[in-house]
């Protein structure tokens, strides 16, 4: 099984793979911040720091104890939402952008924190030994992210999903409505975090190198890019963003130079064009039906009520 | 507290202040412009960068004189902060605010990159006498010509900036649009003008502070914007963002704190002392120490 999947991965060019794996990361980062800042409209500016404290326990996890990677990503995962909740749970009730200036601070205070701490080795940073898994890593993160689309999935269309939009929408006739809110914003924060430490855990291992700096606010901001260019709140937005923009500082990579400055000019552009992000206001269900044929067309729909007319 | 005690926290304080009307001047811009579009105009911290660049430029290489290299300055990074806005947020007024702060987030990364392809990665540093220094006593501590400089630049451009905002007309109709903007519209203000207006002073603010802030460290370097930004916008929220004198509040108190951490032996923690002064206040204080209270209604 191992040696036919390396196999498998032998066969693909090293940096094409690594830009592949490059957009599952992005994809797992993207859909947890998703959870907070698209479902539930908690603008954070401090996902990175969330991704930074995942990769920094995976890391240990498996220097120190040598962890199976599966458990490993469950165990930081789980820690990752801790620190999470912990923090959300003061600093939720703030609204608005006290809340995003609050979040970035945070990331700017663990980030410092990490650098004076022994356990993280200060500046240096980690170097992190190959994860414990008898599958390659490509194959973990993709799996990984597969099952974050489908849980991010699941959420969505239930109760607690249909809370958090109600939150989004407007947190005093939520409240009316019977919705905990504090409870809510609490654990949708906690479930976001989740996904950024996983994410963190699978960038520690598969760049195999990690440092505080490498999780600053630019960091937050590529994530945040990411669910807004793809459309905010919508999952498959949140797919395409986060393939978007992994791969395209790899594919202006041949500017040299220019690299950032384009990056930087499409962002703008993107946002003057499509406000809404790529998959803004697109039912996306509605678009796989009506291309199987599920579902008429919506000309056909149009043209039907005419005809009734 | 001994003799050499007042003498350290006098000296610190000075020091503080210095570097807090620094952060004062940033924080203004962004106060300005959030007040009105309720836009976090992240390219700020790139005009602060961009002021000093063109300082440095006109000190170094037109051998200009501080004073007027610094109007200069001021006068470019007006146009380039009205130019922003027209061409990255203007298009945007009326969509989500999150699709304008992507879009500031993005005209930040092309103006840093921009100032690193043209002045290259390494910090750049004024001549030494682009202003004379000298050490001055007042009775126990000391105080640099340069330190008397940018808190008198400061404060000038401080009461300036007060006086346009109560006393003028224009500041009059700053005060109406941020207050509603409809309604200001609909009372004849030309709303498009008052925007562009506020966007220009702010920007001429945070090229002041980025020539004072060049002089004071003597480096100036295509990422300087970013953390500076960082703390003046911690400031304008510290203070109650949308408030003036809020502004100049926590950006005076961010800067003594931030020195006297460092002076207490925290200065590896430097750059988490101001996020953790903003969150425990706002933690207390929900929407800043000056800031207005925000009625919730449905």
């Amino acid at each position: 099984m191992t040696e036919f999947l390396q196999g498998l991965l032998s066969n693909i060019n090293p940096y094409i793979l690594q830009i592949i794996v490059n957009i599952g990361i992005g994809i797992v980062l993207a859909l947890g911040l998703n959870v907070i800042t698209g479902l539930t409209g908690q603008l954070s500016l401090g996902h990175a720091a969330f991704m930074s404290v995942g990769a920094f326990t995976s890391a240990l996890l498996t220097i120190k104890l040598g962890m199976p990677i599966t458990l490993n990503l469950l165990v930081t995962g789980a820690v990752t939402a801790l620190v999470g909740a912990l923090i959300g749970y003061p600093i939720l009730r703030l609204t608005g952008d006290y809340l995003a200036i609050c979040t970035l601070g945070f990331a700017e205070i663990v980030k410092v924190v990490f650098l004076n701490l022994d356990i993280t080795n200060r500046a240096l940073g980690l170097s992190v030994p190959p994860a414990n898994s008898a599958i390659p890593m490509p194959f973990v993160v993709w799996g990984v992210a597969i099952l974050a689309i489908i849980l991010v999935s699941f959420v969505y269309n239930s109760r607690f999903g249909r809370a958090l939009k109600a939150i989004r929408g407007d947190e005093i006739a939520a409240e009316a409505m019977g919705i905990n809110v504090a409870r809510y914003k609490v654990q949708s924060f906690a479930l976001g975090t989740f996904l950024a430490g996983v994410g963190g855990g699978l960038y520690a291992h598969f760049i195999s190198y990690i440092n505080p700096s490498d999780f600053g606010f630019l960091k937050s901001i590529d994530i945040l890019s990411m669910i807004v260019l793809g459309g905010l709140g919508s999952i498959p937005g949140a797919v395409i963003g986060a393939g978007v923009l992994s791969a395209a500082p790899e594919f202006l990579r041949f500017m040299a130079n220019y690299r950032m400055l384009v990056y930087g000019a499409l962002l703008v552009f993107m946002m003057l064009f499509r406000p809404n992000g790529l998959m803004g206001g697109v039912n996306f269900t509605d678009m796989v039906l009506r291309a199987l044929g599920r579902k008429p067309h919506l000309k056909t729909v149009l043209q039907n009520r005419e005809v009734g007319k | 507290m001994n003799a050499q005690g007042t003498h350290m926290f006098f000296q610190q304080l000075i020091n503080g202040i210095a570097l807090g009307s620094t952060y004062a001047l940033i924080a203004l811009g962004y106060t300005m412009v959030y007040g009105i579009i309720t836009l976090i105009n992240f390219a700020h911290g790139e005009i602060f960068m961009a002021g000093a660049f063109v300082g440095l430029l006109l000190v170094a290489t037109f051998k200009m004189n501080i004073f007027a290299a610094m109007v200069v300055s001021m006068l470019v990074c007006m146009v380039l902060g009205v130019l922003i806005e027209l061409i990255a947020y203007r298009r945007l007024r009326k969509s989500s605010r999150l699709s304008a702060l992507i879009s500031a987030i993005g005209v930040s990364i092309f103006l840093a990159t921009l100032a690193q392809m043209i002045f290259g990665a390494n910090a750049r540093s004024f001549p030494d006498d682009a202003f004379p220094v000298r050490q001055i006593h007042i009775g126990d501590a000391d105080i640099s010509t340069l330190q008397l400089l940018i808190i008198g630049v400061s404060a000038l451009l401080m009461v300036a900036l007060e006086y346009i905002v109560q006393r003028t007309k224009l500041g009059k109709a700053m005060r109406a649009t941020s207050e509603d903007y409809n309604t200001a519209a609909l009372m004849g203000i030309n709303v498009n003008m008052i925007i562009s207006f506020t966007f220009a002073i702010g920007s001429a603010l945070a090229a002041a502070g980025g020539v004072l802030v060049g002089v004071l460290f003597n480096a100036v370097s295509f990422n300087m914007g970013l953390m500076a930004g960082l703390k003046a916008f911690a400031a304008a929220v510290l203070g109650g963002i949308g408030s003036i004198p809020g502004a100049m509040l926590g950006g005076l108190l961010l800067g003594v704190t931030e020195v006297m951490g460092v002076a207490a032996g925290y200065s590896s923690y430097r750059d988490a002392i101001a996020f953790f002064i903003l969150v425990l206040v706002l933690l207390i204080r929900p929407t800043g120490l000056l800031g207005r209270k925000i009625q919730k209604k449905v």
